[in-house]
């Protein structure tokens, strides 16, 4: 096992020198299984994920798929559902020839995810691949499924022996959420790392595999200029947004027992934090990156009780208006539970303590049904020192802003202030922008296509390592219990708005919300 | 694909600075038309074409899709001409809604005459965005006017198998590549078949028996002997090969080349099958298909001294593999992948201008010694 990428050196084995200059890298001929392969994640994102992988000839040469649910089908039936998914839901409208040759052998195994005939007749399956391969395949299990069947499906896995192979490597690839609390993540962890071994493990955060995340690491490491400011002693205040102007939808069995902070701030916008506030690895092999951000995680002490009403703020959307029309409060969405205490806004104030963030608050906000959609990172620099401009008759000189907009519009802006044409010397400030979409010809590929062949290529830097999944949760337990604890109901704000305007409480004094 | 909506100006007897504020006003008066509309600032392309083939480039480029350049500076070019006309369009894939952006594309076409030739440089430079990487391509030869128009550009884009003769194919690539970056659509066409080599040796067992490669045998369309070419310089020179001139014989081009020995810490290794302590020959042949419709490689066959063979076939739905290892275990199989066409190859060409290929260097140099 190895975190080596295809074409590295492999123990006493010598480089591949082909690989030199070629975009693709080689990855080993592959069997992936899916769990949950009828389910809206397999249908939406892995499928098509698949599809242009196999369109751009990116897949393993010899790449076979096998699905598993609990619903009882054929295999062509399978085939055909797979055939619809790409169809509806593929980034590229797909090529006939393409789509064929991809799901041509394409296999289903029915059964409930505890039945050991599924792990038999899966085994029987995988065998089937490789006899007629003449070789054995790796093999990757993607487990898409229902959190609760996680411990389950790997340890059938160990317990069937499909978790090792000989002369082949084995993956698992876990979905989010990775637990719902600090004990649930360390019990999963102990469970699935008691069947494989860390290097076989690939906790998806999708988040991960955005190119727009991966940008942020460009910015700063590829970019001077930016790094002698990138401390506490110019940097006043960095805030992270996660806002979607959507509500629910029909997510209420899933986002009722989860809320804002499990959904989206445990994972992606730590992670996000991680990105602005690790210092620089000395390289970018997968351990290098991921000890760089454990030690971020690290560095943010976990919120005692009594803390924990001034640096986090949760709430609920109640009716307003989106888009135009009449919507309703999240009390009355579908499958919602009567009363419930479940957070559709979340904010929190962190803090880094280390050399570099000693002091610089870090405002992390995500909510449902808000003013529009937009995920950016606003670092605020502190206000310059001495200002000799008359401010009479202008907006004011407001301190720098530095904006990553990672979705929708992906890019760097950067505001600064500047004199208005005219006889006076009086500033406003004013936006330098730059787009990503329009500096590159190239098309993004979807984050799930991305991570698919990190994963089949088994390097795991986009993928969150065992003791990052846990310092995660070691920063928003607490908090999670405190709210848990405590009786609602929760503070309301209007659907279609910028949020509550309770989240102000946890913001350090002059400091504010950035605008939705 | 949304619907297309352009901005046209055009003038005739026009001059570079009109053509420049015109592009000017244009972009303005999109962005004001709708504040979503933003200029694409990726690349600008230099196209010097016939204009009597000034159409086939058109859709040639039309192609292309999203890998359209930037700003895109056609210089159709008809002897006799007296007057500079031109016609600027900015594009635009559709309406953007509130929230929204769109990409704006420059197009710029300037008819021209032999008067402009001397100064075509001065005609180019005003047009092209300051700051960005320029791409240089001239379809139909015209050798002079790539080199007058060198010092614009930082990458220039030809296609070898468009020279009629592989020598000066090789050369003149060599020689552009002293001055630029040179992006080959005959290097691109070969990318798949490049992978496929890569990833059959890449399992770390496998790495070994690279210096045990035997036999190359690679068949090409009759015009293309410069990609077959390319594809054994590339193995030669990521290989360590020592390579002679080959010769003709019959249909074909025959020769052999040398690995670097194998020394003594590959003594034990019985599986690579090359020869130790000696240099391994490996015999080279490049094969005329004349039954391949399409410019490029028709197919590849390559064999290791331990007896390990590899074979791609170009064929209906992609390449077709066939390979058999040194214990005679066969497999067949058809590589996933939607072909790209000519247009997805230009398109991809203009990619390649902002990117850079350390590996078609060094196959373009050992394709030189190959040459006969």
């Amino acid at each position: 096992m190895s975190d080596a990428p295809a074409g590295a050196a492999v123990a006493d084995e010598p480089e591949n020198p082909l690989v030199a200059g070629l975009e693709r890298l080689p990855v080993s001929p592959t069997t992936l299984v899916i769990f949950g392969a009828t389910g809206d994640l397999a249908r939406r994102k892995l499928l098509p994920a698949l599809y242009n992988l196999a369109h751009e000839g990116a897949l393993p040469e010899r790449f076979h798929l096998v699905g598993v649910s609990r619903k009882e089908k054929e295999h062509d039936d399978y085939r055909a559902e797979c055939e619809e998914a790409i169809r509806a839901f593929s980034r590229r409208t797909p090529d006939a020839d393409v789509l064929a040759g991809l799901l041509e052998d394409v296999r289903y195994v029915p059964g409930t995810f505890d039945e050991e005939s599924v792990y038999e007749e899966l085994e029987k399956v995988l065998g089937e691949f490789e006899e007629r391969e003449g070789e054995a395949l790796n093999r990757a299990f993607y487990l898409s499924t229902a959190p609760s069947f996680f411990p389950v499906i790997v340890q059938a896995l160990g317990k069937q022996g499909l978790a090792r192979h000989e002369d082949a490597e084995v993956r698992v690839i876990i979905e989010k959420p990775f637990g719902t609390s600090l004990a649930e993540a360390e019990e999963l962890n102990r469970e699935v790392l008691a069947v494989f071994e860390e290097q076989q493990v690939f906790r998806i955060d999708h988040y991960l595999g955005k190119e727009t995340v991966q940008n942020m690491l460009a910015f700063r490491f590829a970019n001077g200029m930016f790094e002698p400011l990138w401390n506490r002693n110019y940097i006043e205040h960095v805030q992270i947004t996660a806002a979607e102007d959507i509500g629910i939808g029909s997510r209420a069995g899933y986002y009722d027992h989860a809320g804002a902070l499990r959904d989206l701030i445990q994972n992606h916008m730590l992670q996000l934090l991680c990105h602005v506030a690790m210092e620089p690895p000395v390289n970018f092999t997968s351990e290098e990156v991921r000890n760089e951000k454990v030690k971020i995680l690290q560095a943010i002490h976990a919120p005692r009780a009594p803390e924990i009403s001034e640096m986090a703020l949760r709430a609920q959307y109640g009716a307003g208006h989106a888009g135009g029309e009449d919507v309703r409060g999240y009390l009355e969405e579908e499958g919602v539970r009567e009363h419930s205490n479940t957070e559709t806004f979340a904010a929190l104030r962190l803090e880094v303590d280390n050399w570099r963030w000693a002091g610089v608050p870090f405002y992390l906000r995500a909510g449902k049904r808000l003013a529009r959609k937009i995920t950016e990172i606003a670092i605020t620099l502190k206000p310059v020192p001495h200002l000799a401009f008359n401010q009479e008759g202008s907006l004011g000189i407001r301190p720098n802003q530095l904006i990553l907009t990672l979705q929708p519009n992906e890019g760097v802006s950067l505001q600064l202030g500047a004199k208005i044409p005219g006889t006076r010397m009086i500033i406003r400030p004013v936006n330098m922008e730059f787009l990503y979409g329009t500096a590159f010809l190239s098309q993004s590929p979807e984050a799930y296509e991305r991570l698919i062949m990190d994963a089949m290529r088994g390097d795991p830097t986009l993928f969150t390592r065992n003791d990052e999944v846990e310092a995660q949760w070691q920063i928003c337990d607490p908090i999670v219990k405190a709210w848990e604890a405590a009786p609602g109901p929760l503070p309301q704000y209007e659907a279609g708005s910028q949020g509550p305007p309770e989240a102000a409480s946890i913001l350090r004094e002059g400091h504010s919300w950035r605008a939705i | 694909m949304p619907a297309v909506s352009d901005a046209v100006w055009s003038e005739q007897g026009t001059t570079p600075d009109r053509i420049e504020a015109a592009l000017r006003g244009l972009l303005a008066e999109r962005h004001a038309e709708n504040g979503g509309f933003v200029p694409a600032r990726a690349l600008n392309m230099i196209a010097f074409v016939d204009r009597e083939w000034s159409g086939e480039i058109a859709n040639r480029l039309r192609g292309v899709g999203r890998f359209h350049a930037s700003r895109l500076v056609v210089l159709s070019y008809e002897p006799g001409r007296e007057r500079l006309d031109a016609r600027a369009t900015v594009a635009s894939e559709g309406d953007p809604r509130p929230g929204e952006l769109s990409l704006l594309r420059e197009t710029v076409v300037v008819e021209l005459g032999d008067r402009h030739l001397d100064d075509l440089a001065t005609i180019a430079d005003p047009l092209v965005v300051t700051d960005l990487p320029t791409l240089l391509w001239s379809p139909h030869g015209h050798h002079e006017i790539i080199d007058a128009l060198l010092g614009l550009a930082q990458a220039v884009l030809l296609d070898s198998v468009d020279e009629p003769d592989f020598r000066a194919a090789i050369e003149r690539a060599r020689e552009l590549s002293k001055r630029a970056y040179v992006v080959d659509l005959a290097w691109l066409r070969s990318t798949p078949w490049r992978e496929r080599i890569a990833t059959t040796f890449d399992p770390p067992a496998r790495r070994r028996e690279l210096r045990a490669i035997a036999d190359v045998a690679i068949r090409h369309h009759p015009e293309s002997a410069i990609a077959a070419m390319l594809l054994v310089g590339w193995l030669a020179s990521r290989l360590g090969w020592e390579v002679q001139p080959l010769h003709a014989r019959e249909h074909s081009l025959v020769g052999e080349a040398r690995a670097e020995s194998c020394g003594e810490a590959d003594a034990d290794d019985t599986n690579a099958g090359g020869a130790e302590g000696a240099d391994q020959p490996i015999a080279l042949r490049l094969e005329a298909a004349p039954e391949l419709q399409v410019r490029g490689l028709a197919g590849l066959a390559l064999e290791t001294a331990a007896g390990r063979t590899l074979r791609l076939d170009r064929g209906p739905g992609g390449l077709h593999a066939y390979s058999r290892d040194a214990r005679g275990s066969e497999r067949e199989w058809t590589i996933l992948g939607a072909s790209r066409g000519e247009a997805g190859i230009l398109g991809e060409g203009i990619r390649q201008a902002l990117l850079r290929d350390p590996t078609y260097g060094p196959a373009l140099a050992a394709a030189a010694e190959l040459a006969p």
